[in-house]
């Protein structure tokens, strides 16, 4: 049972830790966009739309064709919120909490108007079945043949390894690449940056860009592996809470891509937690008191992330603030 | 000096404007020489950061040219400017807090070849040893004093190859043995082939490091004279454009009487720091209590505990005295009671809006700030606050477009006057003022100084927290240093000389215990 139940908490993780992974990017360079959430709904349904539309239109849709255009859709159309967000946060310099918290309603409702214009279904549930395949494409052999331990981690679609992946590639990138040293001086101290002859607005928008890019395909990948490939347009809701989810996890991990990692399947354990505690344990509890969990801990995690004094766990230190260079 | 010496940058009808009525640069043109040291002096807001601003490449101007090496050059960003070998250390130090040394140093670097921290860090020792700096490449840059960032600054500059480096106020923040540091770090640099230009206003620095003066009155150029040539009395002519009496006014002492008795006073800090450590002292009606030591010394949670902002340790007396005579503690008492009771505290912070003033509020707000429980009704009454920043913008000479106009978009000084203007006008029996002339040109000092006299002279115990030995030594009655959070000695301040405060200011008298050296060393 304990090995189903951490099965689930790593299928929840992925996703999850993957939506934050975007966000982090996007803060390194000082940029808090609260449009996560929205930016999730936005490549969720783009993603879906794109595998739908071709998986209706071609006879014997190509695995290969599918995961490409979900996954160049998804980003894109995802990217794009993000270039919409760097342009008011950057060029406008508006607040990035007005403009974060904008694009996350704009984001929601975007992709409840887009899935309705273009899948044109009458109940709204609709279902991309080949799709499913193939993001829960299991690795032949390693899947099958090392029993407890093929369950444990080869039981997943290639996502979660493309997670684990991207977050040690960004690990490189911030610890050991120059162009990781510029982004966090950007997210840190853009004056300091600007006088050192990094382009600041460059590395802003590129960072939100791919940050958001990376938010909207942890949006089609919790469609397509975590809701089994069904779109409805009331699932849009759990997105957005995920999204909010990812968000909180950020402040969780300290800015670090790795601690996303376990920090989100802390979340995981707990998000299904409520199948499983009251049978360990052998008591009944009520399942709306368990569900609670992973926000109570979300409270008591940020209540002790509070308490730490030590600059570097303490994230970009601009983060949240605009950057005018002329300003006196 | 070398009469034959080329220009190494020439300046022609450079104009600067910030919006549409702040001329910071007008039409000026002027030469800077190889490898000279050049003071850049000037009042504050003459323009002086602005123009060298844009030989590093922060701003660009609206008109004018620039020739490097006899070049004419567009710099339109920092990194023109290091590629003609140009290098500005600012005066907010553009260092990041979480980074190591060699990290800050190869920021923003496009180096061929790989991402070699190691390597950036042998460089770096290379430049220490060759210039004498005492740099940790692995240090982290929280955890370096201001004087070791500074440092940090300049070898930076001198790894990015820079060949002339812009210091904007590099003394603003140094103890006087970290300016004599850092005179020697120039006269190395100097050697060395490198052209300085230091931005600054204190004319004793000008005459000692520079071997010529350039001087901007308003955002207008005025002359570059030698240094040779030059005496206080003439740069400061120059510098305001009249004669400005030189020497601070002292009415004698009158009416002495004990107003405000402190104690065994010892505070910590937020990371359970002991900052005070015992203190002792009494302030008298009448008289200017000056207090000198290096800055983070203890002079801010003197002043906030008398204030009653700040925590006190259990043991400490801090006993008030009325004109009447009776005595009250201050120790318990919230921060309104012991306004009320005449004690008043202005206090000008490093951002000068941190503490005090509200910076998107305009000058009447601001006096409301501190009154607004006056009278009974619900509704505030502005008419009063109203009526007092219209006799500080006039008594005072506040330059501001109307008394409405936020506090944050007036200059320096300027919000320095309202700051201390409002102050004065609560009428009170103690004023606690620190650093009330920190970044202001003289002319503002001085309508400074002239205000805490009158409060002296009426009858008021003032507590003057300052940075400028001379000042202090010019102005009070009587100096207490602070070292280490330790009183140091109390001087007579007509008698006293700067070498006795400055020793005090770094030594504590032999009669202490062992164990303070090594307190001290916590800073």
């Amino acid at each position: 049972m304990i090995l189903y139940w951490i099965q689930k908490a790593i299928a929840f993780a992925a996703f999850i830790a993957l939506a934050a992974m975007g966000e982090l990017l996007t803060e390194k360079s000082g940029g808090l966009n609260l449009g996560t959430p929205g930016t999730m709904c936005v490549g969720a349904a783009a993603g879906f739309i794109a595998a739908f539309r071709y998986c209706s239109a071609v006879e014997n849709p190509s695995f290969i064709m599918i995961l490409l255009l979900t996954l160049l859709t998804a980003f894109a159309a995802s990217a794009l919120m993000g270039l919409i967000y760097s342009f008011f946060t950057v060029t406008m310099r508006i607040n990035q909490n007005v403009v974060g918290l904008v694009l996350t309603i704009l984001g929601c409702g975007l992709a409840e108007f887009l899935s309705i214009f273009f899948i044109k279904s009458e109940s709204g549930n609709v279902r991309c079945d080949s799709a499913n395949t193939v993001f829960t494409a299991r690795i032949p052999f390693l899947s099958e043949k090392l029993g407890v331990v093929s369950d444990l981690l080869f039981g997943y679609g290639f996502m979660l390894y493309f997670t684990i992946a991207l977050a040690i590639i960004l690990t490189i990138v911030f610890n050991k690449s120059r162009v990781g040293l510029n982004l966090r001086a950007v997210g840190e101290s853009p004056s300091t940056a600007d006088a050192a002859g990094i382009n600041v607005t460059r590395y802003k928008y590129v960072a939100a860009c791919v940050g958001s890019g990376i938010t909207g395909l942890a949006g089609v990948y919790c469609v397509m592996e975590f809701k089994s490939g069904a779109w409805a347009t009331a699932d849009l809701i759990t997105i957005q809470a995920f999204g909010w989810l990812a968000v909180a996890l950020v402040i969780f991990s300290f800015w670090k891509p790795l601690n996303l990692l376990w920090g989100s399947l802390i979340f995981g354990i707990f998000y299904w937690g409520y199948l499983y505690i009251p049978e360990l344990l052998g008591v009944e509890l009520s399942t709306d008191l368990t569900q609670m969990l992973p926000y109570i801990i979300t409270i008591v995690v940020l209540i002790i992330v509070s308490f730490r004094k030590k600059k570097e766990n303490l994230g970009p230190a601009s983060l949240g603030v605009t950057y005018f260079r002329e300003e006196r | 000096m070398n009469e034959q010496r080329t220009p190494v940058i020439r300046l022609k009808g450079i104009t600067k404007r910030f919006g549409n009525k702040v001329l910071a640069n007008d039409n000026i043109s002027m030469d800077v020489l190889d490898g000279e040291v050049l003071a850049l002096l000037g009042e504050n807001g003459s323009g002086k950061t602005t123009l060298l601003n844009m030989l590093s490449g922060i701003y660009y101007p609206d008109s004018g040219e620039i020739y490097v090496r006899g070049r004419h050059v567009s710099i339109k960003s920092p990194h023109d400017a290091y590629a003609l070998g140009i290098c500005m250390i600012h005066q907010h130090f553009k260092l990041v807090d979480v980074f190591t040394a060699t990290e800050n140093v190869v920021l923003g670097l496009k180096e061929k070849g790989g991402f070699d921290l190691k390597a950036a860090a042998k460089r770096i020792r290379d430049i220490c040893e060759e210039y004498g700096f005492d740099v940790d490449p692995d240090q982290k840059v929280y955890d370096m004093t201001v004087s070791q960032k500074q440092t940090l600054e300049i070898v930076k500059a001198l790894y990015r190859g820079a060949e002339i480096l812009i210091l904007d106020e590099p003394t603003a923040v140094l103890t006087p043995q970290e300016t004599e540091k850092l005179f020697s770090v120039i006269r190395n640099m100097q050697a060395a082939g490198k052209t300085i230009i230091i931005i600054t206003h204190k004319l004793q620095e000008v005459l000692a490091i520079s071997d010529r003066v350039a001087i901007l009155r308003k955002g207008e150029y005025i002359a570059t004279v030698k240094t040779s040539e030059a005496t206080v009395a003439s740069l400061t002519e120059m510098m305001v454009g009249k004669k400005v009496e030189l020497n601070i006014d002292r009415p004698e002492v009158k009416d002495r009487s004990l107003r405000l008795k402190v104690s065994g006073l010892s505070c910590k800090n937020a990371d359970n720091i002991e900052v005070l450590k015992n203190v002792s002292f009494e302030a008298y009606s009448g008289e200017i209590l000056g207090i000198a030591g290096i800055s983070g010394c203890g002079q801010k949670e003197l002043l906030e505990a008398i204030a009653g902002l700040q925590h006190v340790e259990p043991g400490a007396e801090i006993t008030y005295t009325h004109p009447s005579g009776e005595t009250e503690t201050l120790i318990g008492k919230s921060p309104k009671q012991i306004r009320k009771m005449g004690v008043s505290l202005s206090f000008v912070p490093e951002d000068r809006l941190g503490m005090g003033l509200v910076g998107g509020m305009g000058m009447v707000d601001n006096m409301l700030l501190k009154d607004y429980n006056r009278g009974s009704s619900p509704l505030t009454d502005k008419k009063p606050s109203k009526e007092l920043a219209e006799r500080i913008r006039d008594e005072l000479g506040v330059v501001t477009p109307s008394i409405s106009t936020p506090v944050r978009t007036l200059s320096g000084g300027n919000v320095q006057k309202v700051l201390v203007g409002r102050e004065l006008a609560s009428a009170p029996t103690v004023l606690m003022t620190a650093y009330a002339v920190r970044g202001l040109d003289i002319n503002t000092s001085y309508v400074i100084y002239d205000l805490l006299n009158e409060q002296k002279q009426k009858g008021v115990a003032v507590i003057f927290v300052g940075e400028e030995l001379d000042v202090l030594l010019a102005l009070s009655d009587r100096i207490l240093v602070l070292c280490g959070g330790h009183i140091s000695g109390v001087l007579d301040a007509r008698t006293a000389t700067k070498e006795q405060v400055g020793y005090l200011m770094t030594n504590l008298p032999d009669a202490k215990e062992g164990g303070d050296a090594d307190d001290s060393q916590e800073k």
